[in-house]
């Protein structure tokens, strides 16, 4: 299905080199396909390519795209978007690494989560953006997403949304079996314990192993698990706020209280849709995805900040959330900031709020209209506010690796264990630490502990 | 049967047309040499080349020599999805030839109703597509709304979870099976078919039953198909990818990123980024298929002659 996928892309990409060609051979001026690093490239030389013209591929999941190359092709006439979803996730950074590998079949522009970023950067895949001058719209953004986006001096792709995280959680389960939404963890606990007890079909939630939520959980219990410094990396997974999320994780594990249904598949929208999963704790994109894949359950579901480690803090962290790179190997690199620019500075940014995405920009996280809209989905609650809330309330101080999707490729496999066997969640965490360091210094990193 | 060629002495071809002879086959075979140097030549060559480098994230591309194949010798994932796959082979693959060779000789046995029919039945699997065929079989062995789950509820059971780490190499063991039978058993009953029917007069008149005729005459007769059909068998096994690559979206704690040589080097190279050693891995698990075969097929001819 994958290499279906790719081949579809491939297919794709060779039409778009065909029209590329056809298209500098009519024009004289080509300034707008240069692929190399260059000098800076003024507004007026990014207007100038855009009123041009041309093809652009993009490689994005996110579903609020649609509406935005829509109303950037209508605004730019001449320039036409090709939007390709080339998988959710790791599926599209194997297609993408595949085809940066084999350079050529890339795209111009590839939906990249803030997590995933550091190693394609770091890979010399991605167009530092600094000479369109891009350092200049860092005031736009919440300082989370913008730390993520800038590296090693860079800026190497534009924040598209971010996913600080909330509790979702079913009402009609919680009001059916009285439960109280948890403000704790440990609330959290005894809530799975009375909901599995009341209904053995039903679950507080799913979880089949997901280093994603896993790690977003380590982050707002207040661990570092990951130092990175330059080229030196060390991983610990021994640290207070990893023990204290491996300890209350492990007593749902072990009796069994979370289904092991993996997310994203047939079985979670079905659990998530009848109330067998009964909440989530997932980033603030959510909605969107929500009201897409499980629109029978609408009015069932309501938002509430996350609970916490201690009674009484608001602590909180990001799960996901994602940005637009360039890719450096794409030949209209000035067509491509342009769209990058009208989706994640410009116009676009309302057409994906409208859609029910997340934004990553500080003037719509504090606007009243963005804080009181009200969401049909959750019964008229107004979301957002829960939400912005939680962006705000993000432990600072996180870092993920510069390796870090290959560290998460690699979780199912020691992390893993404990979902499956008697492997304890601790000793699964020392392993992937383990592994992570043995990769991080075959790359060539100073490691340690 | 053997073609003697008339003795060169007795008459003694002119040496230029010997010559003109030799660059007609050149330009016969040229072709054909061309296409198999670009396809098979060359992508061996390159990764044999790949082997000897090394791509780090910090550092770039140095050259290693061999230090990647004394790594993978060393390397505990790689011979755990090696062992993982010589423990299929040694299970898996008799008992998938052993049923295509039972349906084989009922098919040829004339004794059976219908035989058209379930010959095409028994040869459809093969015409699934393996990724077709993997994710079928995966909502099959859902225990939560597939076809376990749905016994489970009916009968009040609780079957082992057949995606759980101790029983996902037998359930895709299942699969091949089911997909590759029909496969082997045309191989078989194509060469039942050209056995002489004079044979089996003669076994007749000797007065030889059906399992005399079976062992003494059609065995040995497929030989040379029995031989063909465990080669495949052998690299199809050391090649084992589809299967897991796609069980593992179902079951991503009981498949892991080394589960078998093939999905080692995949991961090793897509999601690792790691494609010299990957090629490294690549070319050691070819070495030992092509052994591993080689030395059945030397076996299996001994035995014929």
């Amino acid at each position: 299905m994958r290499t279906k996928v790719v081949r579809h892309t491939l297919r794709g990409a060779g039409l778009v080199c065909a029209a590329a060609l056809a298209l500098t051979a009519c024009s004289s001026n080509s300034s707008s396909d240069s692929g190399s690093d260059g000098g800076a490239v003024s507004a007026s030389a990014l207007d100038a390519a855009l009123n041009k013209g041309g093809t652009i591929t993009v490689w994005a999941w996110e579903p609020t795209l649609k509406k935005v190359v829509t109303d950037f092709e209508a605004k730019y006439p001449k320039v036409h978007v090709n939007l390709v979803n080339a998988g959710t996730g790791d599926k599209q950074y194997t297609a993408l690494q595949n085809a940066v590998q084999a350079g050529r079949g890339a795209p111009d522009v590839a939906q990249i989560e803030y997590y995933a970023l550091g190693q394609f950067a770091l890979g010399k895949s991605l167009q530092d953006l600094s000479k369109y001058g891009a350092s200049s719209l860092s005031k736009q953004y919440s300082p989370g997403p913008w730390n993520s986006v800038s590296l090693n001096g860079g800026v190497y792709a534009l924040p598209m949304d971010s996913g600080p995280m909330a509790l979702f959680y079913n009402k009609k389960v919680f009001d059916k079996y009285k439960l109280k939404v948890p403000t704790t963890w440990d609330e959290y606990v005894s809530d799975a314990q009375k909901l599995h007890a009341a209904n053995p079909k039903a679950y507080i939630t799913n979880d089949a192993g997901d280093a994603g939520f896993t790690t977003s959980m380590i982050w707002q219990a207040g661990g570092h698990p990951y130092t990175v410094n330059g080229t030196k990396v060390s991983v610990d997974f021994g640290d207070a706020g990893s023990k204290k999320f491996a300890g209350t994780w492990q007593k749902l594990l072990s009796d069994k209280l979370v289904a092991p249904i993996t997310s994203w598949s047939d079985q979670w929208y079905k659990g998530l849709g009848d109330g067998t999963i009964a909440t989530l704790a997932i980033g603030a994109w959510m909605p969107a995805n929500l009201s897409s894949g499980v629109p029978s359950a609408s009015g069932d579901w309501r938002v509430a900040p996350l609970p916490q480690w201690q009674k009484g803090q608001t602590a909180s962290s990001e799960n996901g959330g994602s940005s637009l790179a360039v890719m450096k190997s794409s030949t209209k690199q000035d067509l491509a900031y342009g769209f990058l620019k009208f989706a994640n500075a410009g116009a676009g940014v309302q057409d994906r709020i409208k859609g029910g995405a997340f934004p990553a920009t500080v003037a719509d996280l504090n606007s009243p209209t963005f804080l009181n809209t009200p969401f049909p989905y959750f019964g008229g609650q107004k979301a957002n506010q829960v939400f912005s809330a939680s962006a705000k309330n993000a432990v600072t101080g996180w870092q993920y690796l510069p390796f870090q999707v290959y560290a998460n490729s690699i979780f199912n496999d020691t992390v893993g264990k404990a979902y499956v066997s008697k492997t304890t969640l601790s000793s699964g965490l020392k392993s992937w630490q383990d592994a992570s360091v043995k990769y991080g210094s075959e790359q060539g990193f100073t490691t340690g502990k | 049967m053997t073609i003697t060629s008339p003795p060169a002495a007795g008459r003694a071809a002119p040496p230029r047309r010997r010559n003109r002879t030799g660059l007609a086959g050149w330009g016969f075979i040229g072709p054909f040499l061309a296409v198999f140097a670009l396809v098979f030549l060359a992508p061996i060559g390159y990764s044999i080349y790949l082997s000897l480098f090394q791509d780090r994230l910090i550092g770039g591309t140095t050259f290693v020599g061999l230090d990647h194949y004394r790594q993978a010798f060393e390397d505990a994932q790689f011979w755990s999805g090696f062992g993982r796959v010589a423990l299929f082979l040694a299970v898996q693959v008799p008992v998938m030839l052993g049923i295509a060779l039972l349906v084989a000789l009922a098919l040829d046995s004339g004794r059976l109703y219908g035989k058209n029919f379930f010959r095409i039945t028994v040869f459809l699997p093969y015409a699934v597509p393996a990724v077709v065929a993997t994710l079928m079989w995966g909502f099959l062995y859902g225990s939560r709304f597939g076809l376990v789950g749905d016994i489970n509820r009916t009968f009040g059971v609780s079957l082992p979870d057949p995606l759980s780490p101790g029983l996902i190499l037998a359930s895709i063991g299942n699969i091949v099976t089911w997909e590759f039978v029909g496969y082997n058993m045309l191989i078989f009953y194509s060469a039942l078919r050209v056995i002489p029917a004079s044979l089996y007069e003669a076994a007749e008149i000797d007065g030889a039953g059906q399992w005399r005729v079976i062992t003494a005459i059609k065995l040995p007769a497929i030989r040379g198909a029995l031989v063909i059909a465990t080669i495949f068998s052998i690299i199809g096994t050391f090649q084992l990818f589809n299967e897991p690559s796609i069980l593992k979206s179902l079951a991503p704690n009981a498949i892991t990123t080394y589960y078998t040589p093939n999905v080692y080097t995949y991961s090793l190279s897509f999601a690792g980024q790691q494609q010299n050693y990957a090629a490294t891995v690549a070319i050691v698990m070819g070495v030992i298929t092509m052994i591993v075969a080689y030395a059945f097929q030397l076996r299996g001819m001994r035995k014929e002659a």
